[in-house]
């Protein structure tokens, strides 16, 4: 059926010639671009200049930068000054991206320490085979992103030992962390290795308290406060970069003091 | 010496194009990289103090902080010190070699320093040669020379406590430090303040800073 909206005579094609050039240029990406970039000058007016997506990716470039820089800076051997039990803070100070009434505790009949990546002997671990291992004591100073300290009295092996036991490939890049509160970590391997790194099972000479990671978290003399993981699930060696949750949220991944 | 005798060495040298500026052009492009890296510094270190104040009740507000969170304001202060520090070594070592900041600075005497705090204080505020600093002004600038210096070494004894453990005993401990930092950003913001004042009341010194400003007789000329 014939539209009635339809004309009964079609103008001449003739008349688009003329305009043909302009018309093949016009390109739905063009809109699209043109749109965002205005959409992008109108954000400035804003005026937040981080949240701009290249000033962001600039800034997290010379974060990675300074990673590289803080390896470098830091020293193997160089050991955190320590403290006399005395002055242990009990109970510690409780940090999370959630509040301490929302801590889950973990069993520790149900709980197990999962292997994974460049290790040998990938067979979990329970708490009881844990504890088998000789212990490790520090008196400790703990330095938060925010800019407060305290003072706390960790022990348990050190992840050398443990990384050394289990048969993990030493020359790897990265040691990841999972942990039952989806707080996915990950250190370098020279801090892994420091002898002021510890998997910690106890604070203050008794296990550690549910808000502070039983039965097993991360303690290192040498990184700020974030970087230590609490409610250690699975432990990975990887030469592939695995980030963690601060981490994509813009904090430094080294986070060295 | 006054700008009428700048003048006439410029002339009398008959080749005034070959004279230095009062502010040659690495000077100029050295203010004004500190300058865009101290407003960063600033500006992000007012961001990263609120999330646990130093001085109780004291906030800076959201408006003037730079980045709206501990997070990018913390990736701004770690990206700007390094425009901070390395700018800050060349200045330092610029003005060393060329020997600008010996014969900018020095020598201050305390009378002339009392003289001039006095005619400050009545509004007389002398300023018709842009090429002589008078004792205040010297006094101001080795100050905030030497205050950036010391924000630069605290703000790294801040970053890496640990490996640098000695030094932060040495000033005190780590809060003695974080707060040494506060203090010096303090020491900057007045500078700042004074300093941006007197460049708006003295025009001619901005427009200096920007252009070269009047052209210098040589030390054979002066001698």
């Amino acid at each position: 059926m014939k539209s009635p909206f339809r004309p009964v005579r079609v103008p001449d094609p003739a008349i688009l010639d003329d305009h043909r050039r302009l018309i093949a240029r016009l390109e739905r990406r063009g809109f699209i671009r043109g749109g965002l970039s205005l959409g992008a000058l109108a954000m400035l007016t804003g005026c937040d200049v981080s949240s701009e997506p290249g000033v962001d990716k600039a800034l997290r470039l010379v974060s990675s930068w300074n990673d590289r820089v803080q390896g470098a800076l830091f020293d193997p051997t160089h050991l955190a000054p320590t403290y006399p039990e005395s002055m242990i803070l009990r109970p510690p100070k409780f940090n999370a991206y959630y509040d301490i009434t929302q801590v889950k505790p973990v069993s520790a009949q149900d709980w197990k320490l999962e292997l994974a990546g460049l290790i040998a002997d990938k067979r979990p671990w329970t708490a009881e085979r844990l504890a088998t291992l000789p212990e490790t004591e520090m008196v400790i100073k703990h330095i938060c992103v925010e800019g407060w300290d305290y003072i706390g009295g960790w022990s348990g092996p050190t992840l050398r030992s443990f990384l050394e036991r289990v048969g993990a490939d030493l020359r790897a890049k990265y040691v990841a962390f999972k942990t039952a509160d989806d707080y996915p970590s990950s250190i370098d391997m020279a801090t892994a290795l420091h002898p002021q790194t510890l998997l910690a099972t106890k604070y203050g000479g008794a296990p550690l308290a549910d808000p502070f990671g039983f039965p097993l978290r991360l303690r290192m003399a040498t990184k700020l406060g974030y970087k230590n993981p609490k409610w250690i699930t699975a432990i990975e060696v990887t030469n592939r970069y695995p980030g963690g949750y601060w981490e994509s949220l813009g904090f430094n991944w080294f986070g060295g003091m | 010496m006054n700008s009428n005798s700048t003048d006439t060495a410029a002339q009398s040298s008959g080749n005034s194009s070959e004279l230095p500026r009062l502010h040659p052009w690495p000077v100029r492009l050295m203010h004004w990289t500190n300058a865009t890296a101290m407003i960063i510094m600033i500006l992000s270190g007012w961001g990263i103090y609120d999330d646990y104040v130093i001085i109780p009740g004291l906030h800076f507000s959201e408006t003037f902080r730079l980045g709206p969170w501990a997070a990018p304001s913390l990736l701004w202060h770690f990206a700007g010190m390094w425009l901070l520090a390395v700018n800050g070594c060349c200045y330092v070592i610029y003005g060393l070699l060329t020997g600008r900041l010996r014969e900018r600075m020095l020598p201050i005497r305390l009378a002339e320093l009392v003289q001039t705090v006095r005619d400050t204080l009545h509004f007389k505020i002398a300023h018709e040669d842009l090429t002589v600093y008078n004792a205040v002004q010297k006094l101001l600038y080795i100050v905030v020379i030497l205050a950036g210096i010391s924000q630069v070494l605290t703000g790294l004894l801040i970053w890496k406590p640990i490996q640098f453990s000695a030094a932060v005993a040495l000033l005190g401990g780590f809060q003695a430090v974080r707060l040494e930092h506060f203090l010096g950003m303090g020491v900057i913001v007045g500078f700042l303040i004074v300093h941006v004042a007197l460049s708006l009341l003295v025009p001619q010194t901005l427009w200096a800073m920007l252009t070269g400003g009047p052209r210098l007789p040589t030390r054979k000329e002066l001698s």
